[in-house]
């Protein structure tokens, strides 16, 4: 089995072995300007023309810190159940890199703003998870070096320089690729509520680094991987699988994991060395004389807790109960605040709320998909939506043809009641209108009508389409069939 | 008009007696006399003084100058000054040109003063002799083959010469007092956060902060007026209310605790200096204060401690000086490695070098916890000690060297006995106090400094006690023969 010194690695052996994943998050936090200067932080600009003398480490500038960040990261800890400190500090990471205009990055080591907080997932199997957040600590961000296009040289565009991120580090308590995600997507929905990072993967706004290893069953923890460069959360999914495989395949096979940080790489769908220990880092952390160390009084920390909004997993409990939604419908609705308040504005008019719901991930996140627009976006405000909905529920209008008007209310500024009126779609319910159009279309398809009699039910489908379009689609589905139904059936026996 | 001090020129400016125009020209010719020999400016700003001075007539005629307009002033060459070379004593930065003022350059110009140049100092201000100068040492007025101290030895030998009435300088273990010290000047190294850092070329944030060089207390209080106060661009700086520092000048002294640190008197201090300091001691229990014997009895400890610090904080500090956005950057580098190791090996001066090492050393893993937390622990000690002494009484005062102004050569070859230079000036900076340096006496003709200590904040109170001295005694007024 083992002559020829490799194995290849089969489901069995994956079977035995158990995966340990932390992730790192690095949030980039939604302030006006950067962690310690004046400069603007939007995404985008020119090279080097959001990056002003403190950014670019001129000789005698000083940092001044930015209270909204140090705010947005209280509301983080807060929402998460974490400890607060009464002193938070700032530190020193120091190493050379063109990126880094200080020649160190300031960052937080000792005394973080955010430690030993709690995010509960809620697994694809249902079960909840609470997972340990180690710790959240404000630091800024480093440049961005430009490589592409030039020859022989490289360019530096600082304007990401000075930027403040909150980088959120997990305990390894996280036992597959899909939990990583979940707990991704769980982290990425808080933030978003609390309104401190726009949540834009693309852009590098939500940013991930895993840490994996794999053990035996009940044994002691294996040597970890750093894998960077996920930005997406099926990337994310696909390294870690790729990278537990690999660390298997070795173990399997007698070898050692070597402690590195690995690259993965999207295209090839693999991770590859970025750097070993041998060549760590000394970064000769230490705290920054330049910035006092900061006082947290519990006054503000409590001022900031009644500024939190209500948190993703309450609303998700919520609309369950409220609504009578299943947890997946909770779940999608409540995935965006302004998703979930667009479905409380509609129901609010008194539209049943699983109509509400499908149609708000159905017909409208399709429409807005196609559009590329977001819900706050939508040309449809949330009260004529729910008049379209309310014609559903109170029978005006049939689903199919509501899903017409859905279209024209895209594109028009009229009301849905304007709309049914001139177009003349209301729905027919007066039952001797439709036993009249019934009796008619029976009477032009003799020869159906005797095969269906004969026993050949699948023709029922027929007679409703042909119904339907002689109707325009204005008829009464359930009605039609009860209607349908009885005519058929009465010659049958 | 060089032998006026800077309140002596404000009246006279004030009087129409001279015009700022006339000074400006007077102290260029001066500097332009006397300078090829002193080396105390690195760049002179002839034509940016004479707007600076005809900008400070202009105001005198409106009847809008103050008490600094048309004072011409030089700062060291730490201060970040815009559109004017601010080299901080480096080869790294002999082509920088500051883009901005700091705080305190700007504070001094919008009060008029008329900017004469940039002064000489240690490289990266690390040094006691301004011998790690990469434009040469400055020399000491006093004796052409002497140093004037440092790291602002090129302020303090500029005002000694009376190039300048005033200058600025800036203190991290003594920079200011210890040249004060050795170029008979007043120096006041105020509390740290007193004074805005903004734009003052980092060494040890922890440790630097400016500070006058002047003739007189009264010189130095009126330039303290326009210099302290808080800077919402330096976060170390103290949201602390400035008093007037010239109103109180005048206190009587009646009942002024003193207490001399014995260990400030052992056998390291030279007998002349202890002469010097016990004869200043009995003048000033003529002036009513009473004399106290205390004990600061780690301060052995304070210059490796110092040198930890400020070594950690200086390697961090000097990171930024890469080649890459300004600044000196090696010819032809081969690689990125290359650009960094031969910027900074040609960029820097020994001295320097072997600071960032030593910072760098302390702060590696596995010796941080030995040295950088340790003295982090000891500096703490130190601050008790302090508070402890200043609950008996109200001011310290000692020499502020343990030997008058050396050769020129003389130390620059062994950095221990260097360090040693500032022996007593070292702890004020550890403990973030307030401390300056008066004229006490000369010694075969070189000048011996006493410095007062205060608690954090109590500037005013240091100025007065100088003050006060300054007008029994007349060692302040003496001018180096060949400036007269």
């Amino acid at each position: 089995m083992f002559d020829n010194g490799k194995r290849t690695i089969v489901d069995k052996d994956v079977v035995q072995w158990e995966p340990v994943i932390g992730l790192e998050v690095h949030v980039q936090l939604l302030t006006q300007s950067k962690l310690f200067s004046g400069a603007a932080t939007a995404y985008g600009a020119d090279p080097n023309t959001q990056a002003c003398l403190i950014d670019l480490a001129f000789p005698g500038v000083l940092p001044v810190l930015n209270a909204e960040a140090v705010n947005m990261a209280i509301k983080f800890g807060l929402s998460i159940e974490a400890d607060i400190p009464d002193c938070s500090i700032f530190a020193r990471k120091n190493y050379f890199y063109p990126d880094l205009p200080k020649g160190y990055q300031i960052s937080q080591y000792e005394s973080p703003i955010v430690s030993r907080g709690r995010l509960d997932i809620v697994l694809e199997n249902g079960q909840h998870k609470s997972v340990r957040i180690t710790r959240a600590h404000l630091e800024e961000d480093a440049g961005k070096l430009l490589h592409e296009g030039l020859e022989n040289m490289s360019c530096i565009d600082l304007n990401r320089a000075g930027v403040p991120l909150l980088e959120i580090v997990s305990e390894p308590d996280l036992a597959s690729p899909k939990e990583a995600v979940v707990y991704l997507k769980t982290l990425h929905t808080l933030v978003r509520y609390l309104e401190i990072c726009d949540g834009n993967l693309q852009e590098g706004s939500f940013r991930c680094d895993a840490n994996v290893s794999v053990r035996k069953k009940d044994q002691q923890l294996g040597t970890r991987v750093e894998v960077k460069n996920l930005n997406s959360f099926r990337f994310v999914e696909k390294a870690i699988h790729y990278e537990i495989k690999r660390q298997i395949q070795i173990l399997e096979n007698g070898g050692r994991i070597n402690q590195e940080t690995r690259l993965y790489d999207s295209d090839k769908q693999e991770t590859r060395p970025l750097r070993d220990k041998e060549d760590a880092n000394d970064y000769r952390y230490f705290p920054d004389p330049d910035l006092r160390p900061v006082i947290l009084t519990r006054e503000h920390i409590e001022t900031l807790r009644k500024t939190l909004p209500e948190l993703p997993h309450k609303k998700n409990q919520r609309f369950q109960e409220d609504y009578g939604l299943s947890h997946y419908d909770a779940s999608l609705l409540t995935s965006h605040w302004k998703l979930a308040d667009y479905f409380e504005s509609v129901v609010k008019h008194k539209v049943p709320a699983k109509l509400a719901a499908n149609w708000i991930m159905g017909e409208l996140s399709a429409a807005l998909n196609k559009a590329g627009l977001n819900i706050e976006q939508s040309p449809l405000s949330p009260l004529r939506f729910a008049t379209l909905l309310q014609r559903v529920a109170d029978n005006t209008i049939s689903n199919n043809i509501a899903k017409d008007i859905f279209e024209m209310l895209w594109a028009t500024e009229k009301t849905v009641d304007e709309i049914i009126q001139t177009q003349d779609l209301q729905q027919v319910t007066d039952k001797t209108a439709i036993v009249q159009i019934i009796d008619a279309v029976l009477a032009a398809n003799p020869q159906q009508l005797a095969e269906y009699r004969a026993g050949k039910d699948k023709l029922y489908g027929f007679f409703v389409g042909q119904i339907m379009k002689a109707s325009n689609g204005k008829l009464n589905p359930q009605q039609l069939h009860n209607l349908l139904k009885e005519k058929l059936d009465a010659c049958k026996e | 008009m060089h032998h006026y001090t800077l309140s002596e020129l404000s009246v006279a400016l004030k009087n129409k007696i001279i015009s700022s125009k006339e000074l400006a020209l007077h102290f260029l010719a001066r500097i332009e006399k006397y300078d090829p020999d002193l080396n105390s400016f690195i760049t002179i700003t002839a034509e940016h003084a004479r707007q600076q001075a005809d900008i400070a007539d202009e105001k005198y005629k409106k009847g809008t100058a103050g008490p600094l307009t048309g004072i011409p002033i030089a700062h060291k060459d730490i201060f970040c000054t815009k559109g004017i070379k601010t080299s901080c004593g480096s080869k790294m930065l002999d082509n920088f040109i500051a883009p901005y003022d700091a705080s305190l350059v700007n504070a001094l110009s919008q009060a008029g003063t008329v900017l004469l140049g940039k002064t000489n100092m240690d490289e990266f201000a690390m040094g006691s002799s301004n011998e790690t100068s990469f434009y040469g040492p400055s020399k000491n007025p006093w004796d052409l083959t002497r140093v004037p101290g440092g790291s602002s030895g090129g302020s303090s030998a500029a005002v000694a010469a009376r190039l300048v009435p005033v200058a600025t300088g800036s203190d991290t273990g003594g920079s200011i007092r210890q040249p004060a010290a050795l170029c008979n000047l007043t120096g006041l190294k105020p509390t740290y956060g007193r004074v805005s850092r903004y734009g003052m070329t980092a060494f040890a944030s922890s440790l630097d902060q400016a500070g006058p060089l002047a003739q007189t207390a009264e010189d130095a209080a009126l330039l303290m007026n326009v210099m302290a106060g808080f800077d919402e661009k330096d976060s170390t700086s103290i949201n602390e209310p400035v008093p007037d520092y010239t109103h109180s000048l005048n206190d009587a002294l009646q009942g002024l605790e003193i207490g001399l640190p014995k260990e400030y008197f052992s056998a390291d201090l030279d007998p002349n200096i202890a002469t010097c300091i016990e004869t200043a001691v009995k003048q000033y229990e003529r002036l009513g204060a009473r004399i106290n014997t205390i004990s600061l009895p780690n301060c052995h400890l304070v210059v490796p401690l110092y040198h930890i610090i400020a070594s950690a904080e200086c390697s961090s500090n000097l990171a930024r000086y890469d080649g890459i956005r300004y600044g000196y950057r090696c010819t032809n580098p081969l690689d990125l490695l290359d650009l960094y190791e031969r910027t900074r090996g040609e960029g820097f001066g020994t001295e320097v070098k072997r600071r960032l090492l030593m910072g760098t050393y302390v702060l590696s893993a596995g010796y941080y916890d030995a040295y950088y937390v340790k003295a982090q622990k000891i500096r703490s000690l130190i601050i008790q000690e302090f508070k402890q002494a200043f609950q008996k009484v109200d001011i310290l005062l000692g020499p502020s060297t343990p030997d008058t102004a050396f050769k020129l050569g003389d130390k620059n070859k062994d950095p221990i006995s260097m360090y040693l230079s500032d022996i007593y000036t070292i702890a004020v900076n550890l403990a973030g106090l307030p401390a300056l340096s008066i004229p006490a006496g000369f010694i075969n003709g070189l000048p011996v400094g006493m410095q007062l200590i205060g608690p954090p904040f109590t500037e005013a109170k240091l100025l007065n006690t100088a003050h006060r001295y300054q007008q029994i005694t007349d060692w302040h007024k003496k001018l180096p023969e060949n400036y007269k």
